[in-house]
């Protein structure tokens, strides 16, 4: 089976000489859920742009579940939604023409029944006959996903999905990405917020400056790159770490009330239990422990500052 | 490229069209009521006084040209506004992902705005048979030339809309070259009532060859030849078409 995505060496420069993409090789599988992660202007949007045909590529080449986005658009565009990241919806249509308009743009036959289904599982049913225009910010977006999945797509792209965006879509739009992939839909989100990917995605693919850094199941990605904190409150403050601990990477917080040493979880010796006798044999005393995974924001931030 | 996508343009076309439901006043109701205005300006007030053109009555005379003025200034408004509005409002990006080729796009928005003057069209020509007589000897060659002419100035309209990048520029092409050329293209007048040497001057305006045929198909007669008339239509239909299949291969101020 062919991936879903498949990129090879798609470079992007606008008219203005802009890189937004320096060659970028991808391949993101069926079914899995593929957080895309950049800071602003890292590239994210205009890979998506050229995947979804909006946006026409320098260089480079593009299957979309085998089909190559340019000779055989219609069948690759046919598997695609797109929730872009700026709402952009006709106001005056109700939102049930809104979405069947989309159903039948993608050449689709009706399905009042799965239309149904859709716009009820995005909280919209009730507000079907109401206009675009006396929506919500946040019914809006639900429009956009609505119209973006209306003809059954295979992998939904979702820019920015969750910027701006309350609690309870958010949780609703959580849900229904999970029921998108039970059903064997891809799906790939670009963020800065790098909760969202460590919350939902299998996969992560950094990008910066037009390049991909690196793509890595998430787990491992925490695994390989995550350290772990240890942080100690002390009973009484230090002016200094001790000498018996000079050259380790601790640091003195808080006005010398917690003492935090970082270390790598996957290494054999931690270092933990000789740091604490160390500290015992200075006669350090410390109230509480804590210790803390480093978070993928804490990677990501790592990652884009070593490539800088 | 593989199979078609039917239900595509159709849902564009039925979207337009609904639009033109949706401001049935603006769309429909307005260019009535100027046309209105213009057999009781024209045909009443000034018509009175000038007896026939060609051996036509005047208020009969300036049928053809009125419903001409709507169907150009129609339908360059109706097709630019159709692409232009996604483009400000940004919903164009549904339209570029969809498995649509250009032509089917072009299929769908021109056709829809060639419709809509088409229909325009022939509600002035009913309204003016309430004030004065119509006579069409070519009803074929009638409906040949408002089709042609709608959808020649359909696509140029479909083009303004893709070329314009605000609103001022929308109004510019329709403001400043299309009506006064309709104005002086004979719409009130056969260039024939003109001195020998504005004669010469008015056969440089497209214009007077798209009325000109147009009128010959009501009254047998015109200012130019009817195949000139044609012949003029057609080209402009073809150099509209270049235009646009370019503007699609390097997806000029559509997709970056």
């Amino acid at each position: 089976m062919p991936p879903m995505i498949h990129c090879v060496g798609v470079a992007k420069r606008y008219a203005t000489g802009f890189l937004a993409l320096d060659g970028v090789d991808l391949s993101i599988e069926k079914g899995e859920i593929f957080a895309l992660l950049g800071p602003n202007g890292a590239g994210k949007t205009t890979l998506i742009g050229v995947i979804c045909g909006i946006v026409s590529m320098t260089a480079g080449k593009v299957l979309v579940a085998g089909h190559d986005v340019r000779r055989d658009y219609r069948a690759a565009r046919q598997a695609i939604g797109l929730v872009p990241q700026e709402i952009a919806l006709d106001i005056f249509a109700t939102v049930l023409a809104t979405v069947s308009f989309s159903r039948r743009l993608f050449g689709r036959p009706s399905d009042p029944a799965y239309v149904e289904r859709l716009l009820k599982e995005l909280s919209l049913w009730d507000k079907r006959h109401a206009r675009v225009v006396e929506l919500s910010g946040g019914m809006k977006r639900r429009v956009m996903i609505a119209k973006a999945l209306s003809h059954q797509p295979d992998v939904l792209f979702l820019d920015e999905p969750t910027a701006g965006v309350d609690v309870n879509l958010r949780r609703d739009m959580w849900a229904l990405v999970r029921r998108l992939r039970d059903e064997g839909v891809t799906v790939i989100l670009t963020t800065h917020y790098i909760e969202e990917a460590e919350e939902m995605a299998d996969r992560v693919g950094v990008i910066d400056k037009g390049r991909i850094l690196l793509v890595e199941d998430k787990g491992a990605l925490m695994r390989k790159l995550g350290k772990r904190r240890l942080t100690l409150r002390l009973h009484n403050p230090l002016a200094a770490p001790p000498e018996a601990l000079a050259g380790w990477p601790i640091a003195l917080e808080d006005g010398g009330l917690s003492l935090t040493y970082a270390f790598d979880a996957a290494s054999e010796d931690t270092g933990v239990s000789t740091l604490l006798k160390r500290l015992a044999e200075a006669g350090v005393d410390f109230t509480d422990l804590e210790t803390t995974k480093s978070s993928l924001e804490d990677i990501f931030v790592d990652l884009i500052g070593g490539a800088a | 490229m593989k199979g078609l996508n039917p239900g595509g343009v159709w849902a564009i076309y039925r979207a337009e069209m609904q639009r033109t439901v949706r401001t049935i006043f603006q769309s429909v109701a307005a260019p009535v009521l100027t046309t209105a205005l213009y057999f009781v300006v024209f045909g009443g007030a000034i018509g009175s006084r000038i007896r026939e053109v060609d051996g036509v009555a005047y208020g009969s005379f300036i049928v053809p040209g009125l419903m001409m003025l709507s169907i150009l200034t129609q339908s360059i408004s109706n097709a630019s506004i159709g692409i232009y509005f996604p483009k400000f409002t940004g919903t164009i990006f549904e339209i570029l992902s969809a498995p649509l080729s250009s032509t089917e796009a072009v299929i769908a928005y021109v056709g829809a705005a060639a419709t809509k003057s088409m229909i325009i069209a022939l509600i002035i020509l009913a309204t003016a048979t309430l004030f004065v007589q119509v006579r069409i000897d070519h009803p074929l060659w009638m409906t040949a030339f408002l089709v042609l002419v709608s959808v020649a100035f359909s696509l140029f309209g479909f083009i303004i809309g893709i070329w314009a990048k605000n609103f001022e520029q929308l109004a510019m092409i329709p403001t400043l070259v299309v009506t006064p050329l309709t104005f002086l293209g004979g719409s009130f007048y056969s260039i024939k009532m003109l001195p020998p040497f504005w004669q010469t001057v008015s056969l440089f305006n497209p214009v007077v060859y798209l009325i000109s045929g147009f009128r010959w198909s009501f009254y047998g007669q015109g200012d130019v030849s009817v195949v000139t008339s044609l012949g003029f239509t057609l080209t402009f239909i073809v150099v509209c078409f270049a235009a646009l299949a370019w503007i699609f291969r390097v997806g000029w101020r559509l997709r970056p």
